[in-house]
């Protein structure tokens, strides 16, 4: 199939993301970054694990005393919404509704940036208590993994504000179907990592 | 310009078609409501535990919450990310090596610290 042929509803293939071959090595491809990102991130949740609750003696931060689960829930709630989302776009995308995909992707962005408002919020707040990245092994580590965390969410706004508009004319076809499918993948790794940030930095770090 | 493949669906097909999506969307849509009570129930059990409800000692909160984390990611990832759909085999190779491998890196870290 040409990527750029003209579809119609009764002529788009079920599954467009994998129609080309294109498609299915972008498919494939990324999966192979998924397994690499979770070793990355893994490594990043090692060490916060090994350093939490370490720092200077005296060090008035810890976990029991820092984190706020109201503001952690509304986030979690946001983000976990922003990947219900961006099903529905791919739910449109598999039945060449463009539109649908659009509005539903711009969705997933707007809860996107809400969840990384809420932890720029709490970032800066921590900063202002005296918790900051350089101030201690637990306090650096807590940074770098929810730091890093926040960063790919950064780059998923970037990326999927970039497919809106640059597919906006083109309308839906085989060309862009791999890569709002492939940013789907992409923003429902970023919210299982979010999961295990919340259970093990937020819920576990409550727990004495 | 190579020929054409497109397969057009008859009427009846289509409409089949939709109607599986749409109750493939509805399963999505339940999926999404069951991790929320699975949130909520992580939240809810460490909040009790914060307020010294009896029962929830560490020793029953930290497997529980694990318990539903690790749930709610098989959630996430076999509907969300299509896992458990036909053409997924190498992508579930790749994702449980790297999880076996992020288990082994902390607890490797972890006893290099600790130990």
């Amino acid at each position: 199939m040409e990527t750029n042929e003209r579809f119609t509803k009764e002529t788009w293939p079920a599954h467009p993301e994998t129609a080309t071959l294109e498609g299915k090595n972008k498919f494939l491809g990324f999966w192979l970054f998924l397994g690499g990102e979770t070793i990355l991130f893994a490594t990043l949740f090692g060490t916060y694990l090994a350093l939490r609750n370490s720092g200077p003696s005296g060090y008035e931060f810890t976990t029991q005393n820092l984190f706020d689960l109201k503001l952690v829930f509304a986030m979690t709630l946001l983000l976990l919404t922003s990947s219900l989302t961006s099903v529905y776009a791919i739910y449109h995308l598999r039945n060449y509704n463009f539109r649908g995909v659009q509005f539903w992707m711009a969705m997933t962005a707007l809860l996107g940036t809400g969840f990384l408002m809420f932890e720029l919020y709490e970032f800066v707040h921590y900063v202002k208590l005296g918790f900051t990245f350089g101030s201690s092994a637990f306090s650096s580590a807590f940074f770098t993994l929810v730091g890093t965390h926040g960063l790919h969410v950064a780059v998923g706004l970037v990326w999927v504000t970039l497919l809106i508009l640059r597919n906006a004319k083109r309308g839906l076809n085989l060309y862009n179907a791999p890569k709002y499918y492939t940013f789907s993948l992409y923003w429902h790794f970023i919210d299982v990592v979010w999961v295990f940030i919340f259970t093990v930095v937020y819920l576990m770090g409550v727990i004495s | 310009m190579t020929h054409s493949m497109m397969e057009e669906r008859t009427e009846a097909e289509q409409r089949l078609k939709e109607r599986y999506a749409k109750i493939e969307m509805r399963q999505q849509v339940w999926m999404f409501t069951f991790t929320i009570l699975l949130t909520l129930f992580s939240f809810g059990t460490v909040i009790a535990y914060q307020q010294e409800i009896e029962g929830f000692s560490r020793y029953f909160v930290l497997p529980v919450i694990f318990l539903l984390g690790a749930v709610q990611v098989g959630v996430q990832l076999y509907y969300f990310m299509h896992l458990k759909e036909k053409g997924h085999g190498i992508p579930q190779y790749f994702l449980y090596m790297g999880m076996i491998f992020g288990a082994l890196l902390p607890l490797a870290m972890l006893t290099i610290v600790w130990w």
